[in-house]
């Protein structure tokens, strides 16, 4: 089944082309990798995916429902969750009121409920076990900010898994991660896809892109220039000169 | 007995409490920087004055309405303020500040530069209050609010606001409306605003525009800066000894304004989080003696 369906869809910055015409779909339980060279439109992208800019032009459908003009609150609760490039936890706060954020999603459309308290013994229980899956059980009572880097990157995953999403928007887990921290963080992206979620992921890190990602899709200013299995990409040639240039 | 002057102070350094810790729900909780909160002070002030000079009604229904007309506005005018932030919303609420002193001022049905007077303190048993009952009628109304702020601290408005006060981007990728929680702080922020106004109008007895202009709103901020911002108990301790300073200094009146200044540079430079704010000597030495004392209580 479709998941999320991307169909033309572009963004202008006052004139400036961002993104354009571009089209893909993507299902559960699979991982499919955006790859493109810098400035080439992945994180505007998921910044129209997830309602954070508006699009320009285009559709979006998830799961046969246009989300083109929600806002980014009512698209995260309807079931897509997302990273940062630059990681952005809730610096001050600690771990586990970070993930308990994202879980309040279902309560903060209802005024009322919203007023309820949040530390209940079966909230409280859901909590440890997402924080657990990330690997940050020790550190659930630390802010935020201490945590190194590849800690506070499976924060986000975990914030993000706490609303229980259908589909997960990575944007570069593995950058500036030393070799074994991100080996770690490709375990759990392994194991979300295994839960039946689907993933899109930002990644510049080749090797990790060919060895998770069944698909990909290639953006090279702001256009699709190639889709297909990470063999196909690696031998297109458009593909090859996007990166590397032509020869002269 | 206390002396007429001590309570004078006790009464006005619990309105100045309820003033700081309304604004510490804007600022401190939803971390919406404000510099015009005086305005709403005002408008609570001015409409439990004009709805008890010239409507007729009791203090007890005037005052809650004071609460009710300032949230409103509050509301109103948060609406501009959500579409700025940081610098901008400074700017921006201390624009409000100044519009709404002006209306006081230059529109004549609110007395204009003459202000209001006749406002009395309530009527409770067929006679007038006294002013120690009335203090304790303030603090018994703070007690509810700050229950309610606990509450508030407790629920999940309280952690969508500080998810809000943190990254109001990730916020709204986590669920957050932030649209939502921000207009639901400045309707509660100004509404008890509002409610500490119509004490203060009530125990003044007399009121005009330029108590509520952009000084008294940078006081207000430096009292809740100064005891500790986002705290429960910083505002009302910054509200107990910068109101009490002035009071103490008396003698060297000449150099009020520059301990003052002092005060709050030092704070700046040694206490950023303010007396009680995370980090700070004060809360560590109670986290110390709580450890030390072998107590199950909490440590904040």
């Amino acid at each position: 089944m479709i998941l999320l369906e991307v169909k033309s869809l572009s963004k202008e910055f006052d004139g400036l082309r961002a993104l354009e015409g571009v089209s893909f779909n993507a299902e559960g339980g699979e991982i499919l990798g955006i790859i493109g060279p810098n400035g080439a439109g992945k994180t505007t992208l998921f910044n129209l995916i997830s309602g954070i800019y508006p699009s320009s032009a285009g559709e979006i459908n998830f799961q046969g429902k246009s989300i083109l003009r929600m806002k980014a609150h009512q698209i995260s609760c309807l079931g897509i969750g997302r990273t940062f490039q630059i990681v952005r936890p809730f610096q001050n706060l600690d771990v586990e009121s970070n993930v308990l954020v994202a879980f309040g999603h279902r309560f903060y459309p209802s005024l009322w409920k919203s007023t309820g308290p949040f530390r209940r013994p079966e909230i409280v229980k859901e909590i440890a076990t997402l924080i657990e899956r990330a690997g940050l059980r020790p550190y659930a009572k630390q802010i935020a900010k201490n945590l190194p880097l590849g800690f506070k990157k499976r924060l986000e995953i975990a914030r993000a898994l706490a609303l229980k999403p259908r589909l997960l928007l990575l944007d570069e887990p593995s950058a500036g991660l030393r070799f074994e921290e991100s080996a770690q963080l490709m375990e759990l992206i392994r194991q979300v896809r295994d839960q039946g979620i689907g993933v899109l992921l930002i990644e510049h890190n080749m090797q990790v892109v060919m060895d998770l990602c069944k698909r990909i899709v290639v953006l090279d200013h702001g256009s699709k220039i190639a889709e297909g299995s990470p063999e196909e990409i690696r031998s297109n040639p458009l593909v090859i000169q996007a990166y590397l240039g032509k020869e002269a | 007995m206390i002396s007429g002057y001590l309570i004078t102070i006790l009464i006005i350094i619990a309105i100045y409490a309820m003033l700081a810790h309304s604004l510490n729900i804007i600022t401190g909780h939803a971390g919406q920087i404000s510099l015009g909160h005086a305005a709403f002070f005002g408008i609570g002030a001015y409409t439990s004055a004009m709805f008890y000079t010239e409507a007729g009604f009791p203090f007890w229904i005037s005052v809650p309405l004071a609460a009710v007309v300032a949230g409103i506005v509050g509301a109103l005018l948060g609406i501009p303020c959500l579409r700025v932030r940081d610098d901008f919303l400074a700017i921006t609420t201390m624009g409000i500040n100044f519009v709404v002193e002006a209306i006081f001022l230059y529109i004549p049905f609110f007395g204009g530069a003459m202000g209001i007077g006749g406002i009395n303190l309530p009527k409770w048993f067929g006679r007038e209050m006294t002013k120690p009952e009335y203090f304790i009628l303030i603090l018994i109304v703070f007690f509810l609010l700050l229950l309610l702020d606990r509450r508030m601290g407790r629920s999940w408005i309280g952690l969508a606001w500080a998810s809000i006060r943190e990254d109001e981007q990730a916020a709204g990728a986590m669920g957050v409306d932030v649209v939502r929680f921000k207009v639901l702080a400045f309707i509660l922020g100004s509404a008890i605003a509002g409610l500490a106004g119509g004490f203060y109008a009530h125990f003044l007895t007399f009121i005009m525009p330029q108590n509520f202009g952009f000084g008294q709103s940078i006081v207000v901020l430096s009292m809740v800066v100064f005891g500790g911002i986002g705290t429960r108990w910083g505002p009302i301790v910054g509200a107990i000894i910068l109101g009490v300073l002035p009071e103490v200094s008396r003698p060297i009146m000449e150099y009020r304004t520059l301990i003052y200044g002092v005060l709050l540079l030092g704070m700046m430079r040694f206490q950023p989080g303010g007396l009680l704010g995370s980090g700070s000597i004060l809360s560590r030495t109670f986290q110390r003696l709580s450890i030390t004392y072998g107590s199950k209580g909490e440590s904040q």
